[in-house]
């Protein structure tokens, strides 16, 4: 469990980028904090991992405060994936993914076949392990950020848009990689993006966010969509527009159209 | 044309080629000065290098100084240096030193700055402590921008280091300062001869460590891992 107590950010210039913010990120379930750019999400999550530290309030792990950890210990065993991988370009693939438990002291024969492992785990050929990121596609790239997130099996996974850099094909197939790697893992993850359809895909809970990190809703996406809490984020996640959707009656079956009447799909017929 | 063969036919006359004022001696304490200048130069602006770029503190006080280190005449500092520290090799020592210093401080610091900060702060998330980071991601790479540095220092400092001859010490400054009071230009131009060759091979193997070290590390420049 990951949990925000009051805290917020204020850097020496004045600028806010975080006011007051209190949240509950639950154990094994994945927590989206979603807004627009420059909304102090970011900050949130380098919050949890103490690469930037609040001006007030706390962050908590379980009933530990980050801010008494070591934070090099602290980072070893949380999983942080970023959005343009982050991967060190002068160590081949499998150095980069077997980074963490070397640094925490596993042998170089054992950290190897661990990152094996997790090649396969998060879907990359082991023919790649031997590469440099600068010959892997950016999709691939990413698939080596989770796979080194996961290497020291840590219960947290911080995700800093990890698939807001790659085209929407690629990034359609590493959200349902996610999700069937959560199936089988139960990380806690927080994951960050600006893509309230991502949000809505991989959220058990989703926090949209307005500028200083207020909290516009929370809720799971169910919650959100059925009850907006407000005209902000009744737009923010397209309803008015392309998420007001039709249901219409084509003889025996219904069908279903969005906003600009263009048709999604059938009702099924269950009751 | 004359003065070229005439320069040829001396560097290649045996009788200057051995014993402690010929030839071979005098290259190799060329040489030795070269590296020596360089080392004690690199062994204080490696470090000091990567202490501002890691920390990035500092920076503006590094491009000033080695700006104006950069502008310092070295015979000026020679004369100066030779005046205090008397006839010998210390004098010059300084001077080529103070020549060798902006160089490997501006490779070593522009090497590590030039990491893609994404780089940098992605090692610091996964828990590399702050000395990994220097060890593990800038040092390496850094490193070509450094080799780049070293690189134009060797080539500054050997062909300043003629410079010794002029407060008594060696090298292949001798023959050009013999030669220029004899008024034997064929000894002078033998010796410039001598000193570009130097030059040239010291150019030669840097290019080489350069091509390996490519191969070895890949490139974490910004362009590249674009």
């Amino acid at each position: 469990m990951i949990e925000f107590r009051s805290v917020g950010k204020t850097y020496p210039d004045g600028t806010i980028a975080v006011a007051d913010f209190s949240l509950i990120a639950p154990s094994g379930r994945t927590t989206v904090l979603v807004g627009s750019s420059g909304c102090g999400k970011t900050t949130l999550l380098r919050m949890v991992n103490r690469m930037v530290s609040p001006t007030s309030g706390s962050v908590w792990i379980d009933d530990l405060d980050v801010a008494t950890t070591d934070p090099v210990a602290l980072r070893r065993r949380i999983g942080y994936v970023m959005q343009n991988a982050g991967l060190l370009p002068h160590r081949k693939v499998i150095d980069n993914i077997a980074t963490v438990p070397r640094l925490t002291g596993v042998s170089k024969a054992a950290a190897h076949v661990r990152a094996l492992e997790l090649m396969d785990l998060v879907g990359l050929d082991r023919a790649m392990a031997g590469r440099y990121p600068g010959q892997l596609s950016g999709g691939q790239q990413q698939r080596v950020g989770v796979a080194r997130g996961l290497a020291a099996d840590p219960n947290i996974l911080l995700m800093d848009e990890p698939f807001g850099a790659v085209d929407p094909i690629v990034r359609a197939e590493l959200q349902q990689e996610l999700l069937r790697l959560q199936r089988e893992l139960h990380k806690t993850i927080l994951f960050i993006t600006h893509d309230i359809s991502e949000a809505l895909l991989l959220g058990d809970q989703i926090v949209i966010l307005r500028r200083g990190a207020d909290i516009a809703q929370a809720g799971s996406g169910l919650e959100i969509i059925a009850r907006p809490a407000d005209e902000f984020v009744a737009e923010f996640v397209g309803l008015g527009g392309e998420r007001q959707l039709d249901i219409r009656r084509v003889g025996d079956v219904e069908i279903v159209l969005d906003g600009s009447g263009r048709p999604l799909g059938q009702v099924s017929a269950r009751s | 044309m004359n003065y070229l063969t005439q320069a040829i036919q001396w560097i290649t006359d045996p009788a200057n080629a051995a014993g402690a004022n010929g030839v071979w001696a005098r290259m190799a304490e060329h040489f030795l000065y070269t590296v020596v200048a360089v080392a004690v130069a690199a062994l204080v602006a490696v470090p000091l290098g990567y202490l501002v770029g890691h920390t990035r503190r500092g920076r503006g006080v590094v491009v000033v100084t080695s700006g104006a280190a950069r502008a310092l005449p070295t015979l000026g500092v020679l004369t100066l240096a030779g005046l205090v520290l008397g006839i010998g090799l210390a004098a010059p020592m300084l001077a080529l030193v103070l020549l060798a210093f902006p160089s490997i401080l501006a490779g070593a610091y522009a090497g590590v700055e030039a990491i893609d900060p994404v780089t940098v702060d992605s090692a610091r998330g996964l828990g590399l402590s702050g000395w990994q980071v220097l060890t593990r991601v800038e040092i390496p790479l850094g490193l070509p921008l450094l080799i780049g540095g070293i690189r134009s220092a060797f080539l500054q400092v050997v062909a300043t280091a003629t410079l010794a001859a002029y407060v008594g010490a060696g090298g292949l400054g001798r023959f050009l300062f013999l030669g220029l009071k004899t008024q034997d230009y064929p000894q002078m131009l033998a010796a410039s001869l001598l000193v570009v060759a130097l030059a040239v091979a010291f150019d030669i193997a840097f290019e080489s460590v350069e091509w390996l070290v490519r191969r070895v590390v890949p490139s974490g420049r910004r362009e590249a891992s674009a």
